[in-house]
């Protein structure tokens, strides 16, 4: 037989109650298997305090090629940053 | 180095001028710095090129656990066993972060471990020596781990950002596995004469082969000129030898121990040391698997391979029973 196991993406919430973060991927045979190979391989050093893991094929992902169109609208946009309204010093901060 | 002599396909390096507008882009983005992330275009041969150079990378640090394990069931206390299978254990990570990173491009895992397994794919030249001491795992920790530091601290701002980003999380575990090699040494060097001249045995044994582990002058090789148009090398391999030798020749002396090179000594001028050439018909022979242990260290490898075959198997047979169960049966 010998299939090779399926690829999973490995997400791990750090110390300080951030977001999880992805830090990489690696094979095992289903989810249980997966989040304890991913304990061994990316939190040897208590770099986390939870784990998520998915089927890399489960992952939908944008196109490289779509980099223009779908990201584009956002830069004519800058009135969304604050830095684009001058205050006045006298008003102090805001 | 972890991967040594690596070749590219290319017979010169293209200018600008002379690249498709496709592949000009691409090349000026990494001359800007960018990242090259996986399903973005590349020429084929950067990404043949990555991945020689990855997995070459990962299978080093899979088969350099062989030599270091040898010492795990007889390291001298238990903290120092402790120790070095933690350090045994973080290179196996290291394999996995590099054979995923290499993944990325295309390459399964099971093909990369078959052509280790056929002696199709190298791996250093260095874990063909033998561990024949407790103080050589002192020497392999400051030597050998040592050098490899000084090419992926610069690997971790390479072109291609899962290599990048595996480097980041390697520099992070490496400075331990040396530090924890010289204080092997330290205690055997202030212990009894008979421990000091084990030391001394494995310097002299391990310091050619380190010097090596750079690979041969590559200043007029084309491959060496394309990897570092690409940003996936940094460094010629005579500097990257030059900085080692010149941060590793005072440790020596603090350790009270004698660097087995008639030739070494201090060059005010280019304020660095000059040294000997290491023997290159020693280092080809080992690249084309005459060395002292290829042999051995291929044959763990296919054993453990062939052995793990029945557990693999049967991971795999277990989670296809349990999703059949999960999964209400289709109607038929
Ligand atoms: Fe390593
Ligand atoms: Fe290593
Ligand atoms: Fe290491």
């Amino acid at each position: 037989m010998t299939t090779e196991w399926p690829l999973w993406e490995v997400f791990i919430r750090g110390q300080h109650g951030l977001n999880h973060r992805h830090v990489g991927s690696l094979h095992a045979p289903d989810a249980k298997m997966a989040i304890h190979n991913a304990r061994d391989v990316y939190t040897r050093r208590n770099e986390g305090v939870s784990i998520w893991v998915v089927r890399s094929s489960d992952v939908v992902a944008s196109a490289p090629s779509d980099k223009g169109p779908l990201f584009d609208p956002a830069n004519s946009k800058v009135y969304r940053h604050p830095t684009f309204f001058d205050v006045p010093d006298e008003v102090g901060h805001m | 180095m972890y991967a040594q002599m690596v070749k590219t396909d290319a017979a010169r390096v293209k200018s600008l001028d002379e690249m498709e507008p496709v592949e000009r882009a691409f090349q000026e983005r990494i001359d800007a710095g960018q990242k090259i992330e996986p399903k973005e275009w590349m020429p084929e041969g950067y990404r043949k090129t990555l991945i020689r150079q990855i997995s070459q990378h990962a299978h080093s640090e899979i088969v350099g656990q062989l030599p270091e394990g040898n010492w795990i069931t007889r390291a001298p206390t238990l903290e120092r066993k402790a120790i070095l299978l933690a350090k045994v254990q973080d290179e196996a990570g290291h394999g996995l972060y590099l054979y995923c990173a290499a993944e990325t491009l295309g390459i399964s895992r099971d093909e990369m471990y078959g052509q280790l397994h056929s002696g199709k794919a190298k791996y250093s030249s260095i874990f063909n020596y033998p561990t024949l001491s407790w103080a050589d795992i002192g020497a392999v920790g400051w030597l050998v781990d040592g050098a490899a530091i000084m090419n992926q601290v610069p690997l971790q701002r390479c072109s291609y950002g899962p290599y990048a980003r595996a480097m980041v999380r390697i520099c992070k575990e490496e400075s331990f596995h040396q530090r924890q090699g010289f204080d092997i040494l330290t205690v055997l060097c202030k212990g009894s004469p008979e421990q000091k001249a084990m030391a001394q045995d494995a310097l002299n044994r391990w310091w050619w082969p380190s010097l090596m582990m750079f690979g041969p002058s590559d200043d007029a090789s084309v491959h060496s000129a394309q990897s570092m148009a690409w940003n996936i090398k940094q460094d010629s391999n005579d500097e990257l030898r030059q900085k080692f030798v010149d941060q590793t020749v005072p440790q020596a002396k603090f350790l009270g121990l004698t660097v087995p090179d008639p030739e070494l000594k201090w060059n005010d001028e280019k304020g660095g040391h000059d040294f000997g050439e290491p023997d290159w018909t020693e280092f080809f022979e080992v690249i084309a698997g005459n060395g002292p242990c290829n042999r051995e260290r291929l044959e763990a490898r296919r054993k453990a391979w062939d052995d793990g075959a029945w557990f693999r198997d049967g991971l795999t047979a277990h989670a296809e029973k349990h999703a059949a169960r999960k999964t209400p049966a289709a109607a038929v």
